[in-house]
């Protein structure tokens, strides 16, 4: 019952604790780390929505650059001069010398028809009325187109503007270095799985991607997300991974400059962090789990024993108020059979005393008359000493303080019960250690304590064996013990040796007070006495003395 | 052996009638009463040798204050006490007090007159030097 009260207990405190403990750290924790990774992915988006700015504006300004040549040159000269094709071809170095990046030059008259061309490909015959971008650049003056694939069948983009001359109208036409111009792209690629591209309006590539995407497919991407000036979008992509999108409008919102970034590259470090805290909250936790344990552990073992302890002094408080209500009880009882006893023994005299008279002599039963009064008186005696030893328990002992040499009041108590022992063939054996300290104690009560431990050890051997007495001290204690090997005492009956009146002696041989006399003489001298006892091998009763030293008079 | 008078005082009469009866029995003079204000009486009224007194008595005077008294008028009347129970340190302030011993009741009969006779020989010997005082004192007187 009690051992279930306790481990409830235990139970329920290292719940609470733990509880306490926990919620709050798992709450800092998380809250931690949700605002550690918030700032963190703000951080990367702003990253990659900045190398998306500059890339694009590097990318516009490649554009421009080549838009500006080109519109110089068509401004420098004329349909004519440029239709000589080794004009053309002489422009062409020096435009590749200044800026590079243009793979072929042509000259388109207002029919479409290629008029001269420098580059690798043979278009000198080919004719562009028909081409989408034909009519763009004859609608806008100045074109740049998407990739496509054109006569030469290689995917390419161009810028053509057109120049107004008096009486004709005619193109410039230069197609840019996909290489070079990839490769612009290209620098705002990052890390492994880093990827920068262009995409078109109706989301085909304009660029190769750096892992699959080829050229002029569709992505799966929907450009219409990304809104003006630079969006950063996340989106699991086809592989199941997450990816952060930045894109930037280019050429006049044509084209879409993406700059990918695997989100789960980039947020490694913030794994990291996340790895680590999980592990330290862990750890923490753990060390809360045993700590808690372990100190809950402590405190209850404590608690249990305290009060097992408080249980132990309540029951010997109960037994000493039982033992004192006994005494006084004995006493009363005492006083009361004292009175009628007296009676009873004057009673007996007398008539003992008339029975000497002459007129009884004659009587036929005169010595069955003498035997019976002899009887009584002999009852009477008993009761008597029945009496003597009540109050002997019952009187209040003030001990009476004097130096008492143990060694000597045992000597002479083994001294007056020799005889009656060598009559039994009992050796009484003393094995007192000689250095016994003289204490302050009460003589007459020590010496009636021994004697009644000694008197029980001889009527518990009976006939044929030993008792021991041994002693040894320290600085606070003197324990003397008086060991027989007499038949011992059952367990049930150990507890109730103290009580007055219990004795296993024969009806008129033990009142039954000698222990419990004994006990309280020790406990008003500020000792113990206790038993230890095996059926079959004997008792011992032990008696600690306090050590007191006696004043120097 | 000189007969002697014995004052016995106890309240249990049971007890006083057969003591008084037992010491008449072997020739001593006995009387008993029953409370320590009759035992002072019948003491002014004619000298006892021995007191045989119950220290604890029910009611009326305390044993103690009786042997004062008895002390107070007739000096060399020697006190037994008889304690009904074992109250020592009663005994020990009565011996204190002057009395002659104590017994513990129920007394053996034996030891009784052992003590009574102890005591009046005490009481004997004390009167005796009490006449001697007196008959020297007489002698110096004559001379």
């Amino acid at each position: 019952m009690k051992r279930r009260l306790y481990a409830n207990l235990q139970r329920k405190i290292i719940f609470i604790t733990l509880l306490v403990s926990f919620i709050p750290l798992i709450l800092l924790g998380v809250t931690i780390y949700y605002q550690f990774a918030q700032v963190f992915k703000s951080k990367i988006e702003e990253q990659i929505a900045y190398r998306a700015r500059v890339q694009s504006n590097a990318i516009e300004l490649f554009l421009k650059e080549r838009t500006s040549i080109l519109l110089a040159m068509a401004d420098a000269y004329t349909f004519d001069f440029l239709s000589d094709k080794k004009n053309l071809e002489k422009i062409f170095q020096i435009v590749n010398n200044r800026v590079g990046g243009l793979i072929d030059l042509g000259i388109i008259d207002s029919s479409g028809r290629h008029v001269a061309y420098v580059g690798p490909y043979d278009l000198i015959k080919v004719n562009y009325y028909s081409e989408p971008w034909f009519r763009e650049v004859e609608s806008k003056g100045v074109y740049v187109s998407d990739v496509f694939m054109g006569y030469r069948r290689v995917p390419h983009f161009i810028i053509a503007l057109q120049r107004q001359e008096t009486n004709k109208r005619w193109i410039l036409r230069a197609t840019v270095d996909s290489d070079v111009f990839e490769g612009l792209v290209r620098t705002a690629q990052v890390g492994k799985t880093g990827d920068a591209f262009i995409l078109n309006k109706a989301g085909f590539y304009q660029t190769h991607m750096r892992f699959g995407g080829e050229i002029l497919s569709k992505s799966d991407l929907d450009t219409t997300i990304f809104g003006e000036g630079t969006s950063v979008i996340e989106k699991v992509n086809a592989n199941g991974k997450k990816v952060l999108y930045a894109g930037r409008w280019l050429k006049k919102n044509n084209w879409l400059l993406v700059i990918s970034q695997d989100a789960a590259e980039e947020m490694t470090r913030l794994f990291n962090t996340k790895q680590m805290e999980i592990i330290i909250i862990t750890a923490g936790c753990i060390l809360i789990i045993f700590t808690t344990i372990f100190t809950t552990h402590m405190t209850i073992k404590r608690l249990e024993n305290y009060d097992r302890k408080m249980n132990e002094l309540n029951a010997q408080l109960v037994h000493s108020d039982k033992l004192a209500a006994l005494g006084k009880m004995a006493a009363g009882v005492a006083h009361e059979i004292n009175n009628p006893l007296a009676v009873i023994a004057e009673k007996t005299g007398w008539m003992e005393d008339l029975l000497t008279e002459e007129e009884f002599q004659n009587s036929q039963n005169l010595e069955e008359y003498k035997k019976s009064l002899h009887k009584i008186e002999e009852h009477v005696e008993r009761a008597r000493k029945v009496i003597h030893g009540m109050l002997g328990f019952a009187r209040r002992m003030e001990p009476h303080l004097e130096d008492v040499d143990i060694n000597k009041v045992i000597n002479e108590t083994i001294t007056f019960l020799e005889s009656y022992a060598r009559t039994n063939n009992i050796s009484i054996i003393n094995e007192l250690s000689s250095d016994l300290p003289i204490i302050a104690s009460d003589h007459s009560q020590i010496q009636q304590v021994f004697l009644n431990l000694l008197t029980n050890a001889i009527d518990a051997v009976g006939k044929d064996g030993t008792v021991h007495i041994s002693g040894l001290s320290n600085n606070s204690e003197i324990a003397v013990s008086v060991r027989d090997n007499g038949p011992g005492i059952p367990k049930e009956r150990q507890a109730k040796v103290f009580e007055p009146f219990f004795t296993t002696k024969k009806s008129g041989k033990g009142t039954g007070l000698g222990l419990s006399v004994s006990y309280n003489i020790v406990r008003n001298l500020g000792g113990t006495i206790t038993l230890e006892s095996e059926e079959g091998k004997g008792t011992t009763f032990t008696v600690n003395l306090p050590v007191v030293i006696p004043e120097k008079k | 052996m000189f007969t002697f008078r014995v004052l016995i005082v106890d309240d249990e009469t049971d007890f006083l009638e057969t003591i008084v009866n037992r010491l008449q029995k072997r020739n001593i003079e006995a009387a008993g009463v029953l409370s320590g204000e009759a035992a002072l009486k019948l003491i002014k009224e004619k000298p006892f040798d021995i007191v045989l007194l119950d220290v604890k008595m029910p009611g009326g005077m305390d044993g103690i204050e009786v042997l004062r008294e008895i002390k107070k008028i007739q000096p060399i009347a020697e006190v037994i006490l008889l304690t009904g129970h074992a109250a020592v340190e009663t005994s020990i302030e009565g011996l204190k007090l002057g009395a002659f011993d104590y017994l513990l009741k129920p007394v053996k009969f034996a030891e009784l007159l052992e003590k009574l006779s102890a005591a009046f020989e005490k009481k004997n010997a004390h009167e005796q030097k009490i006449r001697g005082a007196i008959l020297r004192e007489m002698a110096g007187f004559k001379d």
